[in-house]
C-alpha cells in the first residue's frame, strides 16, 4: 500500500467515491440554478433574492460549496500528483507540489468562508 | 518499398537517441512487423529488440509501432502501416536500455506487489483444490495475459506514477487472484490496493483495452475490483 498525507481521505475509495457524490450534487445543483434562470427570463433582485435566500436553498448552496471544496482539492491533488512531481520535472518537483498544495489550500479555504459568509452572514 | 523508421539508442556511443530511416524490399507481403525487424537485423546486426517465440504467447517484443503498442509477432504490416510508412518506437514510459529494448523492471516490481500466485491457508487437499466449472469461468479473460507490458505503457496514469500505481496488467493480475475461489487472501489483498495510487490512478481512459494483444479488458477488471473495495468498505 502507497502512503501519502496529502490526499483527502487518504484512502483511494474514499476519495473515489467523494468524488462522483460531490460531482453529483453539483451537477443537481447546476441544473437547478439552470432552470430556475431559464424558468424566469424577466428575472428581477427580488425574485433571485428570495429563491437564492429561501432556507432549502442556502442548505443546497453550502452543500455545493463544500461539494467544490471536496471535489476541487482531490482532483486538483490527482494532478499535482501526476505532474509536479520529481519525476516530471526534476528536483524541484517536490517543493513546487506542496507549495502549490498549500496555495490551493488555501485559496479553497477562503472561498469556502467567504460563501459561508456570503449564504449565512447578515 | 516500405518506408521504415527505427528509434535507435546505444548508450556505450549515442549522446541521445535518433531515428533511422531505412527502405525496406517486402517483396510484396504482408509480413508481420517481427519478420520486418528480422530483416532489418539481417543487414544490420546492431539492431537490438527482444524476441521469443514468434507467435504471440511470451509478451516478448512488445513494442510501438506507427505510436500503437502491440506484439510485432502478431502484427501484420496491413493493420499497422499507413501511408507506406512504419515506425518502431520502444514501450513509451520506460528508460530504454538499448534500440528497442526497455528497462522492464518497475513493470515487474508492480506485478510483483499484487503477490501474483495463489494463498491459501487452509490444509492441502490429498490430489488438488477443486473447482466448479462456474467457478473457473471467472478467470476467462484474465489469466491469459502475457505480460508483455503493452498495456500498462500506454496509459498516462502509469507513466507519470510507475513506482506508485500498479497499473492495467498488474490490476488484471491482482483480479485475477481476486477472483480465484481457492484463493483465501481476499481482505489483504485488497487492504493492499485501498490507497490514492495503487488502483484509483485508474481514470477508465481505456489506452490499456484499445492495445491489449490478447484482447483482455483491464479497465473491466479494475471496475471489480473497485466494486469489491466498495463492498468490503461501505
Amino acid at each position: 500500500m502507497v502512503t501519502t498525507v496529502t490526499s483527502f481521505g487518504r484512502s483511494g475509495l474514499s476519495d473515489w467515491l467523494l468524488q462522483r457524490f460531490t460531482a453529483l450534487i453539483l451537477l443537481t445543483y447546476t441544473l437547478c440554478v439552470g432552470s430556475f434562470l431559464v424558468l424566469h427570463p424577466q428575472l428581477d433582485y427580488s425574485t433571485w433574492a428570495g429563491y437564492m435566500g429561501s432556507t432549502p436553498m442556502k442548505v443546497f448552496s453550502l452543500m455545493a460549496l463544500l461539494s467544490i471544496v471536496a471535489h476541487a482539492w482531490i482532483g486538483l491533488w490527482s494532478v499535482s500528483t501526476d505532474y509536479l512531481t520529481v519525476r516530471m520535472i526534476g528536483p524541484r518537483g517536490n517543493m513546487i507540489r506542496i507549495l502549490f498544495q498549500a496555495s490551493y489550500a488555501i485559496v479553497l479555504f477562503a472561498y469556502l468562508v467567504w460563501g459561508v459568509q456570503i449564504l449565512w452572514g447578515n | 518499398m516500405l518506408q521504415v523508421s527505427v528509434y535507435r539508442y546505444n548508450p556505450e556511443t549515442d549522446e541521445k537517441p535518433w531515428m533511422q530511416d531505412i527502405q525496406l524490399d517486402t517483396g510484396g507481403k504482408d509480413l508481420m512487423v517481427l519478420d520486418v525487424l528480422e530483416l532489418l537485423k539481417a543487414e544490420d546486426p546492431s539492431l537490438t529488440y527482444r524476441r521469443s517465440c514468434r507467435e504471440g504467447v511470451c509478451g516478448s517484443d512488445g513494442l510501438n509501432m506507427n505510436g500503437k503498442n502491440g506484439l510485432g509477432c502478431i502484427t501484420p504490416l496491413s493493420k499497422t502501416v499507413k501511408g507506406n510508412r512504419l515506425v518502431l518506437r520502444p514501450l513509451p514510459g520506460l528508460p530504454v536500455i538499448r534500440d528497442l529494448v526497455v528497462d522492464m523492471t518497475m513493470f515487474y516490481q508492480q506485478y510483483e506487489k499484487v503477490k501474483p500466485y495463489l494463498i491459501n491457508d487452509q490444509p492441502a487437499p490429498a490430489i488438488e483444490r477443486l473447482q466448479s466449472p462456474e467457478e473457473r469461468a471467472k478467470l476467462d479473460g484474465l489469466y491469459e495475459c502475457v505480460l508483455c507490458a503493452c498495456c500498462s505503457t500506454a496509459c498516462p496514469s502509469f507513466w507519470w506514477n510507475p513506482d506508485r500505481f500498479v497499473g492495467p496488467s498488474g490490476l488484471l493480475q491482482a483480479y485475477r487472484f481476486l477472483a480465484d475461489s481457492r484463493d483465501t487472501a481476499t481482505p489483504e489483498r485488497l487492504a493492499e490496493l485501498d490507497d490514492p495510487y495503487s488502483v484509483f490512478r485508474c481514470h477508465g481512459i481505456q489506452n490499456c483495452v484499445q492495445v491489449c494483444p490478447k484482447g483482455l479488458n483491464p479497465t473491466q477488471a479494475i471496475g471489480h475490483i473497485r466494486n469489491m473495495l466498495l463492498e468490503r468498505a461501505t
